[in-house]
């Protein structure tokens, strides 16, 4: 089977909170799977019913062919996990979290020594074995944990907002990191709020309020949800732009982008016309005007705001 | 899910290297409690003796210098000041230069020459009643004494030979000859002592890998909670007996109090309490979130109860029923009753028996409840304290 996640219909409630409203969705083998969504939105508790740290309300799931709610520990056996706190004993050694780690997974003492170079080099860490993680940076903790959280080769890694609170170049390197997984048959499994690494991702979810609201390959989403051509408006007073274009009733949509502001329209040809028009009407001046591609950021915005127009979300197929 | 030793291992070396590598948990745990044994063993001491003891003389004879004597020669007490005139008792009292005045009245000699009755007048300071009733009770022992040998000295004087005094008490202080209260404190400080300490520092072991994210980390791993339990409990257990021995060496060097009894005992009880007092720490670092609240948390089950409640300074037999039946639930009080037999009194296994079976029930329990509770930590809402969520 290439299936290494199947969630079925799962939910989690808490009294009468619904953190997880019918969930489900499918994870490919070997695929670098995004979930999103904010903070609060389910995707944390979806992470730890999956780890079989918690038991669902309904539903079920089977991770790496085991069911969460029979099998947690075989499935705690064949995942890696590593979460945004980069859970490591700072008060340990680099060579004493590895070891640490690899026979708490059952490994050989033989099996950690041969695994540690690779552990060392992944993390950048050659030369420093017997350095007290406490000392490590941000970027080399990150990878540290993430060398950690696979030294027992699992078939699927769940990272829970692993890049939180780290600088642009540790990220990248880190994302290389997950894509050499990937490649070598490594299922991966991803929480993250920054919208450009879901780029990174072959398939992901978007999450709001428990419940799933979009779905596919970026591509695929992208193509999806903003079916209208959409520009970028670079204007003076981009809030007072926005106020004005939103009263047109050619407009379908507007949103913030920084100093910048997204208008999408039905027609091309009539957005190069009429928006430079409007805004000249009420004084505003236009420094430039651009047909864009939609970034997942338009993708997501799109979707919430119709979510939130209260249009129930379709089945999202896998 | 098989070979659960190999998991055990792994957790027991990762806990002694931090240990190791955090210095002020090892000298909370092993100098602390030898510290306090110092301090309370010095600082709690109930024996009444050398009392400043000021003395009115109004008859100044032989008879009346005799009877002084008496007192004057006895470690209870110490003369510190002779008075002209009773005036000056008040003063005397209210400046602590003497807490018991003696006065002798004026014809006390001629009165006793006579086989009249004279009067000795003792007048003692209140304010700390315990050793005020110490005091008076030697000072009526030591006239009582005294009235006999004068009786008899009478009788020989006039060639009769005195008859059997009706009844005679011949008292004998087993256990502890010389009645120091120390012999009977040291048990009850290293209970005191240990069950804070080692509850204290236990309860920051789980509850501190909650804080720093670990424990999650250990929670998706296969490591089962009765392995992560028993995997911290070991390296506190072997630490705190250390911990004990170095109360009970400094017990014997300080204030002479040695081990009467059964040393395999003694050890079986230490690692009995010690379990239990590890497994309540544990416990409430399974239900806090926070170390702060760990700590509070430690300090309320174990401070007043063990303090109060154990039979360490208050006799229990004197409360009230209520509060007797609490007492029941303090695992100090076990301790301290099997201490006592062991190291004072010397006795078997037949007195200390139930008192060891409660110890272990209640390691069990503790231990079995800290499994538990660690294993649907997960829900939450159900934790005390505050916790961050990402």
């Amino acid at each position: 089977m290439n299936v290494s996640i199947d969630v079925r219909g799962l939910s989690k409630r808490f009294g009468a909170f619904t953190a997880v409203d019918d969930v489900s969705f499918a994870v490919r083998r070997g695929d670098i799977f995004g979930f999103l969504g904010a903070n609060g939105a389910g995707k944390s508790t979806t992470i730890r019913m999956l780890c079989g740290l918690l038991a669902p309300t309904s539903g079920t799931a089977a991770v790496a062919g085991f069911d969460i709610r029979r099998e947690p520990e075989r499935i705690k056996a064949s995942i890696g996990y590593m979460s945004q706190r980069f859970s490591l004993y700072e008060d340990l050694t680099v060579e004493e979290n590895i070891s640490f780690f690899g026979s708490v997974y059952g490994l050989s003492r033989k099996t950690i020594l041969s695994r540690m170079p690779w552990v060392l080099d992944l993390a950048g860490l050659r030369g420093r074995e017997r350095s007290l993680t406490r000392t490590l940076a941000v970027g080399w903790k990150q990878r540290l944990a993430l060398g950690c959280a696979v030294l027992h080769e699992p078939a699927i890694v769940f990272l829970d907002e692993p890049t939180g609170g780290v600088d642009p170049l540790s990220r990248r390197k880190f994302w290389d990191l997950i894509h050499t997984l990937s490649g070598r048959g490594v299922t991966v499994f991803v929480t993250t709020h920054y919208l450009d690494e879901a780029e990174y991702c072959n398939d992901i979810r978007l999450i709001h309020a428990g419940r799933i609201v979009a779905g596919g390959s970026p591509g695929e989403l992208k193509k999806r949800a903003i079916r209208h051509p959409l520009f970028e408006v670079e204007c003076g007073q981009a809030v007072e732009a926005m106020e004005v274009l939103q009263r047109e009733p050619w407009v379908l949509e507007t949103s913030i982008f920084g100093t910048y502001l997204h208008v999408s329209v039905a027609d091309e040809a009539e957005g190069r016309t009429r928006i430079p028009r409007v805004l000249k009407q009420h004084g505003l001046t236009l420094v430039r005007l651009d047909r864009i591609a939609p970034s997942l950021e338009d993708v997501f915005i799109h979707t919430i705001e119709e979510q939130a127009g209260s249009r129930p979300a379709g089945e999202v197929r896998s | 899910m098989t070979r659960p030793a190999l998991r055990l291992r792994p957790i027991i070396i990762k806990e002694f290297r931090q240990i190791r590598r955090d210095p002020r948990s090892l000298i909370f745990l092993l100098v602390i409690p030898a510290f306090l044994l110092l301090l309370y063993g010095y600082a709690l001491n109930f024996d009444v003796k050398h009392l400043p003891l000021a003395v009115c003389d109004q008859d100044r004879t032989s008879a009346s210098r005799e009877f002084t004597g008496k007192l004057e020669h006895t470690e209870y007490f110490d003369l510190k000041l002779r008075l002209d005139s009773p005036r000056s008792i008040d003063r005397i009292l209210g400046r602590e230069e003497a807490r018991l005045v003696l006065v002798i009245p004026p014809g006390f000699g001629d009165d006793l020459a006579a086989g009249r009755e004279p009067e000795v007048q003792v007048i003692v300071d209140g304010s700390n009643a315990q050793s005020a009733s110490t005091a008076l009770g030697y000072i009526g022992a030591i006239v009582q004494q005294e009235s006999v040998r004068l009786f008899a000295q009478r009788l020989n004087d006039r060639g009769l030979r005195g008859p059997a005094v009706p009844l005679r008490t011949d008292v004998r202080v087993w256990y502890n000859p010389e009645l120091r209260s120390i012999r009977f404190l040291v048990p009850g400080l290293m209970a005191f002592i240990l069950m804070v300490i080692v509850v204290v520092s236990t309860s920051f072991s789980v509850v501190r890998e909650k804080e720093q994210g670990t424990m999650e980390q250990i929670a998706v791993s296969p490591v089962r909670s009765s392995e992560l339990i028993l995997g911290k409990t070991i390296p506190y257990i072997l630490i705190s007996l250390v911990s004990a021995h170095l109360v009970l060496l400094l017990s014997f060097l300080l204030f002479g109090v040695s081990i009467k009894g059964s040393y395999l005992y003694l050890l079986l009880t230490m690692v009995l309490f010690l379990t239990g007092a590890l497994g309540q720490g544990v416990l409430i670092s399974t239900v806090t979130r926070t170390q702060q609240v760990a700590f509070m948390v430690s300090i309320l089950t174990t401070f007043l109860p063990t303090f109060i409640l154990s039979g360490f300074i208050f006799p229990i037999r004197n409360m009230p029923v209520v509060i007797q039946a609490f007492s029941y639930l303090v695992p100090a009080r076990y301790f301290l009753d099997a201490l006592r037999s062991i190291l004072i009194k010397g006795s078997g296994p037949a007195a200390f028996g139930p008192a060891l079976l409660f110890l272990a029930a209640f390691a069990g329990l503790t231990l079995a409840l800290s499994i538990a509770n660690l294993r649907q930590s997960d829900e939450p809402g159900r934790r005390l304290g505050r916790r961050k969520r990402g």
